[in-house]
């Protein structure tokens, strides 16, 4: 049990940074241009597939560089060819080509790299157990995941409170056109934070495709995902989608491994329910078998009772 | 050095300029008065092209209309919004440091300079600007907009909810900063203050210009004023 409950909280914080990785770009985004980039999961996917094509050629270590500088390249190109001039014509539109593109990213996957998963493998150097605790191995791979994100939190950490353009992007979050008025290239601010944005969306795609599987479904098994995060922690907070991220990820992965129902929660109060009693398939249904809607009507709970979400400021 | 002719500019639908003309000269303090929503404001924001301006405006012999307003900011047009926006999570020391436009790069104002002129600011620098008074966060903004180094700087209602005594301040502030050669484009709802420093007034209603002169033309001038200012 303890090892149980050790293991998926290790695991739930990896997946929660993992989460954090695509939510925090996405929540700077939508604060800085109030758009809600649908599109953010499908350049995690690109990370991945990036990463794949690259490490063919050269290894898996040039590909972690390379690979989210590509996926970087290409956000800036869709934010300063695209995003900008559907700009003018309101949220709805931008919505919309958002919408769009993740359909076009996903048929230009198929059409390059195939319906089928891709062979993105483990780097053999990581691809080793790293401790075992409890009998249960942990793999060094995770470990590695669980440092480049920690490494990633702590750049966008200094990079928003040390340096000159991190307070450009925090001034920014508030008051966009008084940044422009002080004599700052606002619309480059926005085609940096995007790039960025993406860029740290294809770097955990370039640490999870491999981990997890790489295919063209894996951008629609992640976006609503991050999707709940970033509504749920708060849309425009970067301490909400951190801690929103790390909410998550444990429930979902806490959650998938427990084998008890709300009979075996009842029976811890003496309270004894037999499979005949009424409701009973609701009374026996095993946590682990709700997990993957567990999000979702978190979501549902924060959306009724708290609009705004943990720790945003906006009420819409 | 700053020339508006025939301007309009819109809100969605509604026409809120009807084709202002005005100008300001080198070195000159000149208030845009009237009362609430008649255009003060948004004349402000269309000529730094924070709303789409319709119609010629000139800034140092430059076509500046369509232009973005970090460009406009850059030929050295200065703006103070009505509600201050200072930043929230910066301190009152990075807000000034953002108004530079290049880091550490002064002109005329340095940081000391706006420690000299509002002592509050210096006791205040490492405080989180979003608790500041209000009083606080207008000489704060003000000075911010300083930071860049602008010849023409348009101020828009800065005595609004602030204390009389920091209106005095303000008063002789606003001498200092004409003094260094920087022009100012005043809109004020205060006649007092507005007669007072101004060289030239203009009196707006219904998004046109209907009156310009000096504060003693003005001051003799009973129509306009029961026409246009007094409520």
């Amino acid at each position: 049990m303890l090892e149980l409950i050790t293991f998926s909280i290790i695991n739930g914080v990896l997946y929660g940074m993992l989460l954090f990785m695509l939510s925090s770009g996405l929540t700077l985004i939508f604060s800085m241009m109030g758009v809600l980039n649908f599109a953010h999961a499908s350049f995690y996917m690109l990370g991945a597939y990036f990463a794949y094509q690259i490490s063919t050629f050269i290894g898996f270590w040039p590909a972690l560089f390379l690979a989210p500088l590509g996926v970087a390249v290409l956000g800036a190109l869709v934010e300063r060819y695209g995003l900008r001039h559907v700009h003018k014509h309101g949220h709805v539109a931008e919505l919309l080509f958002t919408f769009g593109l993740v359909y076009v990213i996903e048929e230009l996957v198929h059409m390059i790299w195939g319906r089928m998963p891709v062979d993105y493998r483990i780097p053999d150097a990581l691809n080793f157990t790293l401790f075992t605790l409890f009998n249960t191995s942990f793999p060094a791979y995770r470990g590695f995941m669980l440092l480049v994100a920690l490494v990633m939190f702590a750049s966008i950490y200094l990079i928003l409170r040390k340096t000159r353009i991190g307070m450009i992007v925090q001034a920014s979050l508030s008051y966009p056109e008084m940044v422009g008025a002080l004599g700052h290239n606002v619309p480059r601010v926005f085609m940096g934070v995007f790039a960025f944005g993406t860029g740290l969306a294809g770097l955990a795609g370039v640490i999870a495709g491999n981990y997890f599987i790489t295919e063209p479904g894996m951008a629609w098994a992640m976006g609503p995902i991050v999707f709940v995060v970033v509504v749920f922690g708060g849309l425009g907070s970067l301490p909400g989608a951190l801690i929103g991220s790390l909410i998550i990820g444990i429930v979902q992965t806490v959650s998938v491994a427990m084998p008890y129902s709300l009979a075996d929660a009842l029976r811890a109060f003496g309270v004894e329910l037999t499979r005949e009693a009424a409701l009973a398939d609701l009374w026996f249904l095993e946590l682990s078998r709700v997990a993957p809607i567990l999000p979702y009507l978190l979501l549902v709970l924060m959306l009724i009772f708290r609009p705004r979400g943990l720790m945003g400021t906006r009420e819409s | 050095m700053l020339e508006v002719q025939n301007l309009h500019a819109y809100y969605g639908k509604s026409h809120i300029l009807q084709g202002v003309d005005m100008y300001v000269r080198e070195g000159e303090i000149v208030s845009l008065l009237g009362r609430n929503g008649v255009g003060r404001s948004t004349t402000c924001k269309a000529i730094m092209g924070l709303v789409p301006p319709h119609g010629t405006v000139r800034y140092k012999g430059q076509d500046i209309a369509g232009l973005p307003p970090y460009k406009i900011a850059h030929l050295g047009l200065g703006y103070v919004p009505e509600d201050r926006q200072i930043f929230p999570g910066l301190t009152v020391r990075q807000n000034l440091e953002l108004g530079q436009k290049r880091k550490g790069v002064s002109g005329r104002w340095t940081i000391e300079d706006a420690y000299q002129l509002f002592p509050r600011l210096r006791e205040r620098a490492d405080t989180p600007a979003e608790v500041l008074s209000g009083g606080e966060q207008q000489m704060l903004t003000m000075c911010r907009t300083l930071m860049g180094d602008p010849d023409l700087i348009m101020i828009d209602e800065p005595t609004e909810g602030v204390a009389p005594k920091i209106v005095e301040q303000m008063g002789a502030f606003f001498q200092e900063v004409a003094q260094r050669g920087v022009s100012i484009l005043l809109i004020e709802q205060k006649l007092a203050i507005a007669l007072r420093i101004s060289q030239r007034v203009y009196v707006m209603g219904h998004g046109r210009i209907v009156f310009e002169g000096t504060p003693e033309d003005l001051q003799s001038n009973e129509t306009v004023r029961k026409e246009w200012l007094e409520v």
